[in-house]
């Protein structure tokens, strides 16, 4: 799906966000990636979904090189991305079903796209997505008047209705409380799942991205630190992934010290405790 | 635990903690220039109090009242009223036409600048974004530097007298001030749903549809109708080039030193005036 050789991005003021990250990702494979904020996640997600150009560096998608694609052809191969990301993204002043439906903006004419917004054209498509996220009551409510939560179901029946090959969650998470995070991250793993989509998720929570994936990245200062199954994902290695980050290092200790704030769903850590 | 040393925010974003110099330097330069213009514009109070100043605005005031109130004056000036009237709901109309194209192709983050445009080829940057964005801008500085007054005499001159002319020319001039001012409004929305209809494939115009259009649409409507109350005045003005309208009367009025007609007739537009307002703050609360 991904092939990524010594990817860098330097911003233009000057700040290095990524500093050669090299990475395959396989069809069909679910990837976490975890490390402290600012370590450049996003801005890997805002490459692989072909928003941002790197400044150095090959990213190959689906056997493509991107910087060799077309306007046309980019256009193309974005469809086949859907990106969650943290914040909502959504057009607060628009009604739910719409919202849902610009997810067939890569497929529609203009003309299509802007009859819609007088009469929605698939409406029973928006249902359907609304239906799998579980809200199908909101489908003609105003999207600024739903909460976080259901704003960022919303934002998932959005990509559903698009229907990717890749499906790319920024943090879906961070801004939920817990117990509708393991509510979402295992609704993404298992939408992903039963159409064989290749899901890669960025977590704030390491508990969820050792619980839900099978490959877990950590990021750190740009660079790849480890790329492992959970179960290899030691307590050191955290350790050092998060080292400084005093909230991180918090919870992580937290964590280690059996409070799980995910519950039993999710299992602790190997090798400590609980 | 191991210590790996990390670059801490504040190094990787040099912060500008400095007090900056521009507000006081601001702020003098504005002060310098109001110095100056006060003498160049030769701002005098005490000019009110020389002479017979007094006595003319006194004489004026006079003449004025009682306003000119018979039925077959009001009579004649409903159509005229009702001109000025349709010159600016038409006015306006063209406007708009000119302002929406020409607003979204001058909006630089639509166009060429930022997060949309960054794996861009070049040729799209360019042809198919910064040229069209330059004459754009370009034609929308022509459009609304020219006063409407003088795109009036012209259009007098080119379609003869009349209320066409004076609906061109509050269509060219408005439509100038519109479509930067709808440029300036669309690079101030939220441009994360932008980036995320992009992502997504979502066409130029469908980012625009979808992202854009409800984000904007209250600023841009409340926008549009404070300039049709402005037409309503400019429109009132044009008649004094013969761009029909309240404004052919006033004219008429005043060089035959009716004044008590005049004082009629601003009234009425005074009326008409404090009606769109009316009628334009109704609207934005709805759509708030």
């Amino acid at each position: 799906m991904y092939e990524l050789s010594g990817v860098r991005k330097v911003f233009a003021d000057g700040s290095v966000a990524l500093d050669g990250i090299s990475l395959t990702v396989g069809r069909g494979e679910h990837v976490a990636f975890i490390g402290p904020s600012g370590a450049g996640k996003t801005t890997l997600f805002r490459i692989l979904n072909l928003t941002l150009r790197p400044t150095a560096g090959r990213l190959v998608f689906e056997g493509q090189d991107a910087s060799g694609l077309s306007d046309a052809a980019l256009r193309r191969a974005r469809t086949r991305i859907g990106t969650i990301y943290q914040q909502q993204n959504l057009v607060g002043r628009l009604r739910v079903v719409h919202n849902v439906l610009a997810g067939n903006l890569g497929r529609w004419s203009t003309l299509e796209a802007a009859a819609s917004l007088v009469r929605p054209r698939s409406a029973g498509q928006a249902a359907t997505a609304l239906e799998r996220v579980g809200i199908p009551e909101k489908l003609y409510a105003r999207t600024d008047e739903l909460s976080g939560g259901q704003q960022q179901r919303v934002a998932i029946a959005r990509v559903l209705v698009q229907d990717p090959d890749v499906l790319l969650a920024d943090e879906p998470v961070s801004s939920v409380d817990p117990s509708l995070a393991v509510t979402i991250v295992s609704l993404l793993r298992d939408l992903s799942h039963e159409s064989q989509k290749t899901l890669l998720m960025n977590l704030h929570s390491v508990e969820l991205a050792l619980h839900y994936f099978p490959r877990v990245v950590g990021i750190r200062d740009g660079r790849v630190r480890f790329d492992l199954a959970p179960e290899k994902v030691s307590g050191e290695l955290l350790a050092e992934l998060y080292a400084g980050d005093r909230d991180e290092e918090q919870a992580l200790e937290r964590f280690q010290d059996g409070k799980n704030p995910f519950g039993g769903a999710c299992r602790p850590l190997p090798g400590f405790g609980a | 635990m191991a210590r790996i040393p990390s670059a801490a925010p504040a190094d990787r974003f040099p912060a500008s903690g400095r007090r900056s110099r521009f507000p006081y330097l601001l702020t003098a330069i504005l002060a310098a220039s109001v110095v100056y213009s006060l003498r160049a514009a030769q701002v005098d109070p005490r000019r009110f109090f020389e002479g017979d100043v007094l006595a003319n605005v006194a004489r004026f005031v006079r003449g004025a009242l009682p306003p000119e109130l018979s039925r077959e004056f009001l009579g004649l000036m409903l159509r005229p009223a009702l001109e000025t009237v349709q010159i600016s709901v038409m006015g306006t109309a063209i406007a708009v036409l000119i302002g929406i194209p020409l607003g979204l192709l001058a909006t630089s983050s639509l166009t060429w600048r930022g997060v949309l445009h960054e794996r861009a080829s070049r040729a799209g940057r360019w042809g198919l974004g910064f040229v069209p964005y330059a004459l754009a801008r370009a034609a929308l500085s022509v459009f609304r530097s020219i006063p409407e007054y003088v795109w009036a005499f012209m259009f007098v001159r080119a379609v003869g007298l009349g209320p066409f002319p004076g609906v061109l020319a509050i269509g060219v001039a408005y439509g100038g001030m519109l479509g930067k001012v709808y440029s300036e409004i669309l690079e101030s929305m939220n441009p994360r749903p932008l980036e995320t209809l992009h992502a997504a494939g979502a066409s130029r115009l469908g980012v625009v549809l979808y992202g854009l259009v409800p984000q904007a649409l209250p600023n841009v409507v409340a926008y549009t109708l404070y300039r049709w109350e402005c037409a309503i005045r400019a429109s009132a003005i044009l008649g004094f080039v013969g761009a029909g309208g309240l404004g052919q009367q006033i004219e008429l009025s005043m060089r035959m030193f009716q004044f008590n007609e005049v004082l009629t007739l601003l009234a009425v537009l005074f009326v008409l005036v404090a009606a769109v307002d009316f009628a334009s703050a109704r609207i934005r609360a709805r759509l708030a």
